[in-house]
């Protein structure tokens, strides 16, 4: 059975931004699925929407066989929400934050203490456990976080942007928990992120979000492997040619396409089979009297599959998208 | 599980964090203890020749002045509890919550538990420093009961209709703001400080539809060993002023949910 399921899904805000243009998708029980999109793509909305905190527009939702809408207690009952940002209360400590948790989703009280206890001792909060959250760090705010979203042992647990803001220790070991999680619990997760590496290590299948649709989906693997041919990036000793290189390159058969990043100064080129490529690359280069500086060959990654699904990168869209998403969820 | 059973599991565990919160907050905490004291040194001073006229029928003016900061105190506390609210949108934890079952009465409940808790225990203190200071009520331990009972009532009237509107205005600047600008003129608009015969006119007029004068009103008949009965009018009124603040509440509420 399906843990998620998502059909046509759309929603558009009072003041008019269409958050999701009409999105479907399914998790498996017991996967793990990720949303992946820059940031103003929808994610967080189809999130909301998925936790009953906000209506769809148009368009189903079921979350562990109860639709989002008509079931919302149902619902309610057999998820867990890990918002964006932390939500821990920082007046108390990280024991009456499980506990009050717990309480309202209906654990007994029996099991309560065992419980928290338990999800303390792993999440390594045992020491800090009766310590006033306010003098948490933000990785341990954010163990907490997760540790209150499985609190009641939900059948879905919903991560939004589960690492943002976290420094690469504390993201790293929010991925060890992650991982760990899924594997010691009966959990479906599905997560939103719009960094790459926490999709492509954590999820067996993603979504690609973009302006509110879905653009690719797949496992991280064949969604790469559907990419033919590599990467190649250049640094010219010369800066300031890195334009003309381009048309050079753009010239010869190897190469699918090129395009040069007028902040880094760095020339990006597709090109068919990357070993093969490249010398013929430099030697053309160094023909029309342009001397490499450097060349590094990449396999690709989620971000050209959503370069190549969209024309665009990450940081492009998000600029586009401004604070979009943002300004819906708080209209 | 029925409407009434979560209502009746979710509160517990609400109010407590509500009052975990107010033990916490140190200043928060010793203001809400100091305030009620200072008030009622510094107007019983200022104002103590106001009682020698002789529409003051009690013994002194601060045997007047005490039922009425009573009902200051409650007023201003609890206005100020949409603030909770505002704080807890703005982390997160509003939302956090509504994605459990929690009962959704229990969740603004709460706050309205919690402020009559901090206003009675207010005008207790209140109390207790006016007894410290010679004040005794010829109303008794009945006199100390309606007086609570005063403090209680508009507590939660004023702690139920600041919930609703900081869920409206989900800003603390505005509600800020607003609160301030709607709750003095209300103490002013009262025959709290002087006797209503004291009151211009106009004034005297307007206070007769003033929920603040309502709780003074019944909490000084208390006070002075009248009966409850000579101002069930003002209790009532009172009862049902509370009631429509917390409907309004939920409706504020209910908007709030459908918000997205």
């Amino acid at each position: 059975m399906n843990a998620v399921e998502v059909r046509d899904l759309a929603k558009t805000y009072r003041n008019g931004v269409e958050a999701l243009r009409g999105i479907s998708f399914e998790a498996g029980s017991g996967s793990v699925f990720g949303l992946l999109g820059p940031n103003g793509a929808g994610k967080t909305t189809a999130v909301r929407i998925l936790c009953t905190l906000s209506s769809p527009t148009s368009g189903s939702a079921r979350v562990a066989g109860h639709d989002v809408v008509r079931e919302r207690r149902r619902v309610q009952e057999n998820i867990g929400y890990v918002a964006q940002g932390s939500t821990v209360d920082p007046e108390a400590t990280g024991r009456e934050n499980l506990m009050l948790q717990g309480r309202l989703q209906r654990v007994s009280r029996d099991a309560l203490d065992e419980r928290a206890d338990r999800l303390l001792a792993s999440f390594g909060l045992t020491e800090a456990a009766d310590r006033r959250v306010q003098g948490y760090s933000g990785g341990m705010k954010r163990k907490l976080d997760l540790a209150m979203g499985v609190v009641h042992g939900p059948r879905v647990l919903f991560l939004d942007e589960p690492t943002t803001g976290l420094d690469p220790e504390a993201r790293r070991s929010v991925w060890r928990e992650l991982t760990r999680l899924t594997r010691e619990e009966e959990l479906t997760v599905l997560l939103t992120t719009h960094y790459m590496e926490e999709a492509d290590l954590l999820s067996g299948r993603v979504a690609i979000l973009d302006a509110g649709r879905i653009v690719a989906r797949g496992s991280p693997d064949g969604l790469k492997s559907d990419i033919r041919g590599d990467r190649v990036t250049v640094e010219l000793e010369d800066e300031d040619r890195t334009e003309e290189a381009g048309t050079v390159l753009r010239g010869l058969d190897s190469v699918v396409d090129a395009a040069t990043d007028p902040e880094s100064g760095l020339l990006h080129a597709h090109v068919t089979h990357g070993a093969r490529a490249v010398p013929d690359l430099v030697a053309a280069l160094e023909r029309s009297g342009l001397t490499v500086a450097e060349v590094a060959l990449s396999r690709p990654t989620l971000e050209d599959v959503y370069l190549e699904a969209t024309g665009q990168t990450f940081e492009e869209a998000a600029e586009a998208a401004g604070d979009g998403e943002d300004a819906g969820v708080r209209a | 599980m029925s409407r009434l059973l979560r209502f009746a599991r979710d509160l517990g565990p609400l109010y407590l964090r509500e009052v975990r919160y107010s033990l916490r907050i140190r200043a928060y905490l010793v203001m809400s203890i100091v305030q009620p004291i200072l008030w009622l040194i510094l107007f019983g001073q200022l104002f103590g020749a106001v009682g020698r006229l002789p529409e003051f029928e009690d013994a002194t003016y601060l045997a007047f002045l005490t039922p009425g900061l009573a009902v200051m105190t409650a007023s201003w506390s609890s206005a100020y509890a949409g603030m909770g609210v505002i704080r807890d949108l703005d982390r997160g934890i509003f939302d956090r919550l509504l994605a459990t079952p929690v009962s959704r009465t229990a969740l603004i409940g709460a706050r309205g538990l919690h402020s009559a808790t901090v206003v009675m225990l207010q005008a207790l203190i209140i109390l207790g420093t006016a007894f410290a200071l010679g004040v005794r009520p010829p109303g008794g331990l009945e006199g100390v009961a309606a007086v609570l009972a005063a403090a209680a009532l508009l507590g939660a009237a004023f702690g139920g209709a600041s919930t609703g509107l900081a869920l409206v205005v989900r800003k603390e600047e505005t509600m800020l703001a607003l609160t301030n600008f709607l709750v003095l003129p209300l103490l002013f608009l009262s025959s709290l400080l002087i006797t209503r015969e004291l009151m211009p006119e106009w004034m005297a007029r307007m206070a007769a539809f003033n929920p603040v004068d309502w709780a003074v009103t019944f909490g000084r008949a208390g006070f002075r060993g009248q009966g409850w009965s000579a101002y069930g009018t003002e209790l009532l009124l009172l009862a049902l002023f509370a009631a429509t603040c917390w409907i309004l509440a939920g409706r504020s509420f209910a908007r709030f949910r459908r918000r997205e």
